[in-house]
């Protein structure tokens, strides 16, 4: 999806501006889309080795399967990239869930989804301004918000022991039905996200912010606006995501979402986003989504023999693996 | 023509009229008025502390003034931040590059007013405009690299281009020249030029006293916050501009007595520390000084010079490119700090606050941390050693605080840099390289640690002192080394350590040896 990291080859450039070297893109190709590269390569080894991989149903249910989840990564690619991060996420997620099956239980489809995406907006607004305005760090603030969203949803729903249904015939159940949908909204969502990220002024200023805050300040750009909207985007596509998820399963699940937040950000750190801040792309969080969500099938197909906790150790350590690639391909790089 | 005041105020495009601003504990401006017109090139210099900083700080609404007003083509303006600023038209180069460098050169131009169409960058177009853009500026290069990839000279043309291109009427460059070489000064001051002809009013701060001869038509210096003379550029000569900017009257150069210091020392034997053509790009060019034992030996020079860079390159704290220092006849093998220090050279950096004190740990923990290594015994502090240590230098430098339990933090500054002596003394050392010693403590403990720096040069510590305060460095030192854009331009020894022969050196001085350079003075 939206790679619109290199659109110079064109003949208008060709015209003027002398070109990179040869090895200067191909290094700079390979820190970028690590994780493109290693997601085609699983993806080979996996179809040509494991039995049952290279399926239609199989890659449709992976895809399915992720869809939604893939949203917090994607707002969480923004965060990380101003040099902030969104630890709320998950919780927001199970929140919108709750939420919006609450809502279509009650006002249909409108309410069931403007409910979850006006108060996940609004808790992303409270942890923006904490962050830009109060000056407060980020990670305290969206751990508050962690807690905050984990203890409203508890109080909405009984301390978790009442489960909203989502009416089988509401509308809003269509929002989760299928295959198409889930994989549609996502892609959608995701090439918006990469226009929104490198043909905006406000992507631009995320990537100044996580470059040099200082920088940025003298530079004139809007620096406690950026930073507040960014929170407020992560905050949104998380309750999204939760409302969606709720569609698809039909109620509001309210242990959902505990510990979606970590995966969120290994998957836009696989994705070769810095943590650091200032560098990063959406379609290196796409990959980096699906290339967990790939091991994770794997590993579900051969591991689970051994049960739940040979998967964790297995993601754990290829995790590390694949940082410890990523980072040696960017200072490779920022030797050259 | 070169009234000290224009003539007609309206045409001033930049006019701050006696603005004041004050910090808790200092007042950084009073009553500074500065004009700059329409198609100018205007010095504004001054030493450290000056208040140049504070003042562009103010114009362009990183500050807001206390008193008085900045009016703008003869408007009253308050810029709540440098965004309002750039908006009305006023741009700042600062001294470090402020760009983001992972961001691609394009970009960095065009931050914030990239070319587009609903809402959608046009990233093809940018390139292409940024590529011309640049060419203009002398940079030839890739406009989708990203910045951090370009040197720091085409890297400061960016940052001009960017300033220029938004209209801006008014471009102020801090000290722009300081990390480019000769070439891309040339070309930076065609970019100034051609921008003056098209009737942009610059406001250039440098130190580099040749530059500003050559580029600038008017100067306003500025001294301790207020603004001490305005004139034409060529009507200030080099020796007046100095005395100005440093406070010495011409006539007076005889001074005596203000300071501390007692007579000049006896020197004896060879030097304990040779530094020997220290070098480094943009920084130090070949500079060597001995220390001998019981010597203090002051660096002259304007701020910039490369003064506490000769200090902290012999301290072992700035990174080399040639050059050789040797302590006791002996080259330092490895040039780091902790080498230095176990040969036996100390230095007290400029910064105390940001590169000395711990200010959360006592009077105590502060002076031991140096000497730790020495006084433990397998890795266990001996707290007997520590105490002893303590109480020594607590009173022989006559350290006040309520105990040696006392924060640090909580100490004025004068015994806070008592307590930096403290800390390298322990080590017994050799050599002690002091940078602004006296800097912000107040007149009694200034004359304090004066005397007690004569002391210890007294015992046979050798002494390197650096100090703006002119009687400081005179009455202080016994050889003094004026540096030049980090070169060496003279030596005074014996009676030529006075005021009148250190001004001359730092107006006449000239550190290219090459150039013939008469012709601007």
């Amino acid at each position: 999806m939206t790679t619109t990291a290199s659109t110079p080859g064109d003949a208008a450039a060709a015209a003027s501006p002398p070109t990179e070297s040869r090895r200067e893109r191909l290094t700079g190709l390979a820190q970028q889309q690590g994780g493109v590269a290693v997601l085609v390569l699983v993806v080979v080894l996996a179809s040509v080795f494991s039995h049952g991989f290279a399926d239609t149903g199989n890659f449709q249910s992976i895809l399915v399967g992720n869809a939604y989840t893939s949203l917090l990564a994607l707002g969480m690619t923004f965060v990380i990239i101003t040099g902030g991060i969104d630890l709320s996420v998950g919780s927001v997620f199970a929140l919108g869930g709750v939420l919006a099956a609450w809502g279509s239980l009650h006002g249909g489809l409108a309410v069931g989804l403007l409910l979850p995406l006006a108060v996940s907006g609004a808790i992303g607004l409270i942890q923006g301004l904490l962050v830009s305005r109060a000056r407060l760090a980020p990670f305290i603030v969206t751990l508050a918000g962690l807690l905050f969203a984990r203890g409203l949803l508890q109080a909405i729903s009984d301390e978790g022991s009442t489960t909203y249904l989502v009416p089988r015939d509401s509308a809003f159940v269509a929002l989760g039905h299928g295959a198409l949908v889930p994989i549609g909204t996502a892609v959608v969502l995701f090439v918006l996200g990469g226009v929104l990220l490198t043909r905006t002024r406000f992507g631009q200023a995320l990537f100044a912010l996580g470059g040099s805050e200082n920088a940025a300040m003298l530079m004139g750009l809007p620096v406690t606006r950026t930073k507040t909207l960014v929170y407020v985007l992560s905050g949104t596509l998380a309750g999204l995501a939760g409302a969606l998820n709720a569609a698809r399963l039909q109620s509001g699940v309210t242990n959902i979402g505990v510990g979606y937040e970590l995966t969120a950000i290994a998957a836009v750190v696989i994705g070769g986003t810095l943590l650091t801040g200032g560098a990063g792309s959406v379609a290196g969080t796409a990959a980096g989504v699906l290339l967990l969500a790939v091991i994770q099938n794997l590993i579900g197909v051969h591991l689970s023999k051994y049960g739940s906790s040979a998967s964790d150790l297995a993601n754990g350590v290829f995790l590390a693996l694949v940082v410890l690639v990523q980072t040696t391909l960017a200072r490779a790089r920022r030797l050259s | 023509m070169a009234q000290r005041q224009p003539a007609d105020p309206a045409q001033l495009v930049l006019d701050v009229r006696s603005v004041s601003k004050s910090f808790p504990g200092v007042r950084a401006l009073r009553g500074v008025d500065f004009g700059v017109r329409p198609g100018e090139v205007h010095a504004l210099v001054g030493e450290n502390g000056a208040g140049k900083s504070t003042l562009i700080k103010v114009v362009t609404g990183v500050y807001q003034v206390d008193e008085g007003e900045v009016r703008l083509d003869g408007r009253p303006v308050a810029f709540g931040s440098p965004l309002e600023a750039q908006d009305a038209g006023i741009s700042t180069i600062y001294q470090e590059i402020n760009l983001i460098p992972l961001m691609s050169v394009a970009r960095n131009l065009f931050l914030n007013r990239e070319p587009s169409r609903f809402g959608v960058i046009d990233s093809a177009r940018m390139k292409r405009e940024a590529y011309e853009i640049l060419r203009g500026y002398g940079v030839d290069v890739n406009p989708s690299r990203p910045l951090r990839s370009l040197g720091l000279g085409a890297q400061q043309m960016v940052a001009i281009a960017r300033a220029v291109q938004i209209d801006a009427r008014v471009v102020i460059m801090d000290e722009p020249t300081s990390s480019l070489e000769t070439r891309e000064v040339e070309t930076l001051f065609r970019v100034i030029r051609r921008l003056r002809d098209q009737g942009i009013a610059i406001v250039y701060v440098s130190h580099r006293l040749d530059e500003l001869y050559e580029i600038c038509d008017r100067v306003t210096i500025m001294r301790d916050g207020e603004t001490v003379h305005v004139d034409e550029m060529a009507r200030v000569d080099r020796l007046q501009l100095i005395a100005l900017m440093l406070g010495r009257d011409l006539t007076d150069v005889r001074q005596h007595g203000a300071t501390a210091f007692a007579a000049d020392h006896d020197v004896a034997g060879e030097p304990v520390v040779r530094a020997h053509e220290l070098h480094r790009a943009h920084q130090l060019d070949k500079v060597s000084v001995d220390l001998r034992p019981g010597e203090v030996v002051g660096l002259g020079g304007l701020l910039g010079s490369g003064r506490s860079e000769t200090a902290r390159a012999i301290a072992g704290a700035l990174p080399l490119d040639g050059g050789s220092v040797a302590v006791g006849g002996v080259p330092l093998r490895r040039h780091s700090t902790a080498a230095a220090i176990r040969a036996g050279v100390v230095m007290l950096p400029e910064d105390r606050k940001s590169d000395g004190i711990i200010p959360n740990l006592s009077v105590r923990e502060n002076i031991v941390l140096a000497a730790l290594p020495r006084i433990s015994r397998a890795g266990l502090v001996d707290k007997g050693k520590q105490d002893e240590i303590v109480e020594f230098f607590f009173e022989r430098l006559r350290i006040k605080a309520s105990s040696p339990a006392q924060k640090v933090g909580e100490l004025s500054g004068g015994n806070q840099q008592k307590v930096m002596l403290a800390r390298w003394l322990c080590l017994n050392p050799k050599a002690l390289l002091l940078d602004e010693p006296t800097r912000g403590i107040d007149v009694g403990a200034k004359a304090e640690v004066q005397s007690l720096i004569d002391e210890l040069a007294k015992e046979g510590l050798a002494v390197m002192l650096i100090s703006s305060d002119l009687e400081e460095l005179i009455e202080g030192s016994d050889r003094i080394v004026v540096l030049k854009e980090g070169r060496m331009v003279a030596e005074l020894t014996g009676d030529a350590v006075s005021q009148g022969a250190l001004m001359t050196a730092l107006a006449e001085g000239d550190p290219s040896p090459t150039a013939g350079d008469g012709a601007q003075a």
